[in-house]
């Protein structure tokens, strides 16, 4: 093995791209990227690269003691897998489960390597539902 | 759980250890063998009749070593299954399991959490997941709240119907001597308390104590002989279905589902023959969805079900009687404290609180983020 599963995820992420595995086996999609297919125990996983649009699953709004309340948010995306997220652009108690958003790679560090790595947030699709 | 004995084993002995905010100095171990020094003393065993240990805890990488040599015992029989808050429901239905085998004659089942005294975050090591860390979840609040606002969106629950399950939780807390909380509390204290995670106020979230205890069990037979009526392990279930919050298949149906149908037919009840009924209300959401997946309403009625204190004292269906995790203790892994209830009630012990003529109490742990469920039914003598 020579690249760990989050090694490459990392890697589109640091190019502006979200990917998620493909199980041929499972005939679905994987998400977290893992080694073995939880659907179908195949270690043959492909990398593939989603579109970015998804549809909002769950949403709260979590108060920490200091600073602003944020959005955490539970984000369906098209290819058929699921992950954690926020939705950004919008205040944070707007964001509706059934929401349309698109994916746009944050870089805690802007556009530096950092100790921080890039991670997927959404952000509203203009015009949808 | 197929395979098991219906009232093939029994729970012989119960106790909590200190609760509240314990002694300075105390640790996990100390409430541990604390809580079983007292359950062997309220069945009359002694610790020389133990051979099988039982325990989990946040706080102790190899807790079973601590405490065994605490407690001086080398067990023939030791299970340190882990799988947060629910473990002991899933101990009940392995010790049942090696009691029926005899891999053991007398076994005891042991928690202890001093996340209080030391602070919570000391108590409970986070573990970074780098495809939800970064977000920010504060956990495991942050998780029911999802799952909170999934069952709202499906089923119109709302958040009056949440504090519901808080305001009955008080109301059977200010009648256990036992409980940290002792002042009443309202619909409108818990909607206008402090914001945790939407929609979760601070009164929505189960407390934060110190605590523990023990439970002792051994076989149908040896129990019989004993100081106290036994309380028989009539059904046993378990199922876990994830263990972050991202991988949860349905946010509004639980691991209880299966948990609760394997309990139910190997005790061969219903929901309708449980007389007490005790759910790991970790937030408030828990019990609405516990409820439901334990078939005491249809799916998504569990926020219309709790409405005008139908849980609370003199409702409809006596749930949470000690006061839950929500008011009256919980120490992190409240599992433990819910099977003592559960015994405490089909003995006739529990006072002001008792539920009259109980003979059937179902004991539902839930553990991590609605990650792992476990169901244990129990029963008196009569019921067997």
């Amino acid at each position: 093995m020579d690249e760990a599963p989050l090694t490459i995820y990392q890697a589109h992420l640091d190019k502006g791209e979200l990917a998620y595995q493909w199980s041929p086996a499972a005939g679905r999609a994987v998400f977290y990227p893992r080694l073995v297919c939880p659907h179908s125990g195949s270690t043959a996983l492909e990398w593939r690269v989603a579109s970015g649009l998804g549809t909002v699953y769950a949403t709260t709004v979590t108060h920490p003691a200091q600073g602003e309340p944020y959005n955490v948010a539970l984000v369906d995306c098209d290819e058929g897998f699921r992950l954690m997220s926020r939705v950004e652009d919008i205040d944070p108690m707007a964001v509706r489960i059934g929401m349309r958003v698109r994916f746009r790679v944050h870089k805690p560090g802007g556009d530096t390597v950092g100790d921080e790595p890039a991670y997927p947030v959404f952000v509203p699709v203009e015009g949808a539902p | 759980m197929s395979g098991l004995l219906r009232g093939g084993a029994a729970i012989v002995g119960v106790a909590e250890s200190d609760l509240g905010h314990v002694a300075d100095g105390l640790n996990p171990i100390d409430l541990m063998a604390q809580g079983v020094a007292r359950a062997l003393e309220d069945c009359g065993l002694a610790l020389r009749d133990v051979d099988g240990l039982f325990c989990a805890t946040a706080q102790a990488r190899t807790s079973g070593l601590s405490l065994a040599e605490y407690l001086g015992i080398s067990p023939a029989y030791i299970d340190t299954t882990i799988l947060g808050g629910s473990s002991f429901e899933f101990h009940v239905a392995h010790a049942a399991a090696a009691l029926q085998l005899g891999l053991c004659q007398v076994a005891v089942i042991a928690y202890g959490s001093t996340q209080r005294s030391i602070g919570r975050r000391q108590a409970s090591v986070r573990e970074v997941n780098p495809y939800e860390t970064p977000f920010r979840p504060f956990l495991p609040s942050t998780a029911y709240a999802l799952a909170a606002s999934r069952h709202m969106h499906e089923f119109g629950t709302t958040r009056e119907q949440l504090a519901e399950v808080a305001v009955a939780a008080r109301q059977w807390a200010l009648l256990n001597p036992a409980a940290w909380e002792k002042k009443p509390l309202s619909i409108p204290e818990v909607l206008g308390a402090r914001m945790v995670s939407y929609p979760f106020t601070v009164r929505d979230i189960c407390l934060v104590t110190d605590g523990g205890g023990a439970v002792v069990m051994t076989d149908a037979e040896r129990a019989g002989s004993l100081k106290k009526p036994p309380v028989y392990v009539l059904g046993c279930g378990s199922a876990i279905t994830h263990a972050n919050i991202s991988s949860m298949p349905d946010l509004t149906l639980t691991g209880a589902i299966q948990s609760g149908q394997q309990a139910y037919a190997m005790a061969g009840l219903k929901a309708a023959d449980i007389d007490v009924v005790e759910l790991y209300d970790a937030f408030t959401i828990n019990p609405i969805l516990f409820l439901e997946d334990l078939g005491f309403c249809p799916k998504g009625e569990g926020g219309r079900f709790v409405e005008e204190g139908a849980i609370a004292p003199g409702g409809r269906l006596p749930v949470n009687t000690n006061g839950g995790g929500l008011s009256y203790c919980h120490p992190g892994m409240y599992g433990l404290l819910i099977l003592i209830e559960a015994v405490r009630q089909l003995r006739g012990e529990c006072g002001a609180r008792q539920v009259p003529g109980a003979a059937t109490a179902i004991a539902h742990g839930n553990g991590g983020v609605l990650s792992s469920q476990s169901t244990v039914i129990l029963g008196t003598a009569a019921t067997v």
